[in-house]
């Protein structure tokens, strides 16, 4: 627990809002954008490092870290999409890495940041994990949607996109285009807010059951607290390899024609 | 748990990311990844060409070992002719001599022996002679007598 003088609610509360500035849709969560920054410069500053180093010859530990991520992402890229295109496997890569490491922040204990902060005498609410925000998941899913609509005509052509549209999934008959189009935009709006909301809504229930274990008396929060952390790390690691995989889904889908 | 301005800043972060995986990060370690599969590959051919060398080789020396034992019996088998051939050169040669010298001795054994006859006629000539001389109580005159004791040994 952290402050005295707290109810239960106020607890919750507290540590589900967001460190903000400005009004409105100008509103930051400047938590969320510093701890991601931040968690992006390290470990993509990392692995540049490590890449900076990178030989031929026998690879360094962090080298042979590195490239078993990249090896590991390389083979799901390649087992999963055939066709050529620069972006996608150096995407799929940051969308993994940077979502794991954002993930990450949810092992750290929930009150670790309050109490450093509050010994310097900064008492404001920071929500530690990024991807507990629906700002963070959603920039990222809507960045993949662009790119599926971009790849999508680059790769078909206006003409062969506008044709899949209207004739896809049921076919050429004059009637069934609008219900083709219909279909259309439901998957297509499905797609980024499912991994929008997939990502955000496991990170969240995730730091939710956190910030409840942390409510227990301290001699028991073990109990709970351990077995969680552990079952989380398997979820930390697998969501960010379902948001990647997807993505590689997606845009291999783009490629596609139907 | 509100959208705002705070999703165009993860999206500008997003970017920035993606950008710099794809600038830095992918294109090197897949460089140094695919020289090294190729250093990897390079090294097992080269393996793969030594073991065929050492076979090779292995084939090479057997096959020198057969010609040099082939040669080391033919060489054999010369020399065991060859100390035949001598053997009985020499036994030749050794029964030749033996001949020879046989022929030289039985020629040598009849001189002595014509010899020991030619002695022993005069001798017994003599002998009778000297018998005769006794017997008819007179001398006989040797000259007169020459030529019938000179028959007599001849018969002798």
């Amino acid at each position: 627990m952290s402050a005295e003088g707290q109810t239960t609610t106020e607890y919750i509360q507290h540590h589900l809002t967001n460190l903000q500035a400005g009004e409105g849709f100008w509103t930051f969560h400047l938590d969320t954008l510093i701890v991601s920054g931040l968690l992006g410069l390290i470990v993509f500053g990392t692995m540049w490092l490590a890449t900076r180093k990178a030989t031929a010859g026998v690879p360094s530990g962090m080298q042979n870290f590195v490239e078993m991520v990249v090896t590991m992402v390389d083979s799901q890229v390649k087992d999963t999409f055939h066709g050529k295109n620069e972006l996608i496997a150096p995407l799929a890569l940051t969308i993994f890495v940077w979502i794991f490491a954002m993930n990450a922040m949810d092992v750290i204990p929930v009150d670790l940041v309050g109490w450093i902060s509050g010994l310097f005498g900064i008492h404001s609410t920071f929500k530690l994990v990024p991807s507990t925000d629906l700002n963070a998941t959603f920039a990222m899913s809507i960045a993949v949607f662009f790119l599926i609509y971009f790849y999508s005509i680059k790769v078909k052509g206006f003409g062969g996109f506008t044709k899949e549209v209207l004739f896809s999934p049921f076919g050429k008959f004059p009637l069934l285009i609008p219900v083709n189009i219909l279909f259309r935009i439901v998957e297509d709006i499905a797609k980024p807010i499912s991994l929008a909301l997939r990502l955000f809504g496991n990170m969240y229930a995730g730091e939710m059951v956190f910030i409840l274990i942390a409510l227990l008396p301290w001699y028991l929060q073990w109990m709970l607290g351990a077995p969680w952390a552990i079952f989380h790390l398997l979820i930390i690691t697998l969501q960010a390899f379902v948001f990647m995989m997807l993505t590689i889904v997606y845009l291999s889908m783009a490629h596609e024609s139907h | 748990m509100n959208i705002n301005a705070t999703l165009l800043g993860q999206a500008i972060t997003f970017a920035i990311l993606i950008w710099f995986t794809m600038k830095f990060v992918w294109p090197p370690l897949m460089a140094a990844m695919a020289e090294r599969a190729k250093t990897i590959a390079d090294g097992l051919a080269a393996a793969e060409r030594g073991k065929h060398d050492l076979e090779l080789a292995e084939k090479r020396a057997a096959e020198i070992l057969r010609q040099g034992k082939e040669k080391a019996s033919e060489i054999i088998a010369a020399s065991e002719k060859r100390a035949t051939e001598i053997v009985e050169e020499a036994k030749t040669q050794a029964k030749a001599e033996g001949d020879r010298i046989l022929v030289a001795a039985k020629a040598d054994i009849d001189q002595e022996v014509f010899r020991a006859r030619e002695q022993l006629r005069t001798q017994v000539s003599a002998v009778a002679l000297a018998g005769a001389g006794k017997i008819l109580g007179r001398e006989i005159d040797a000259k007169a007598h020459n030529e019938l004791l000179d028959k007599l040994v001849a018969e002798i």
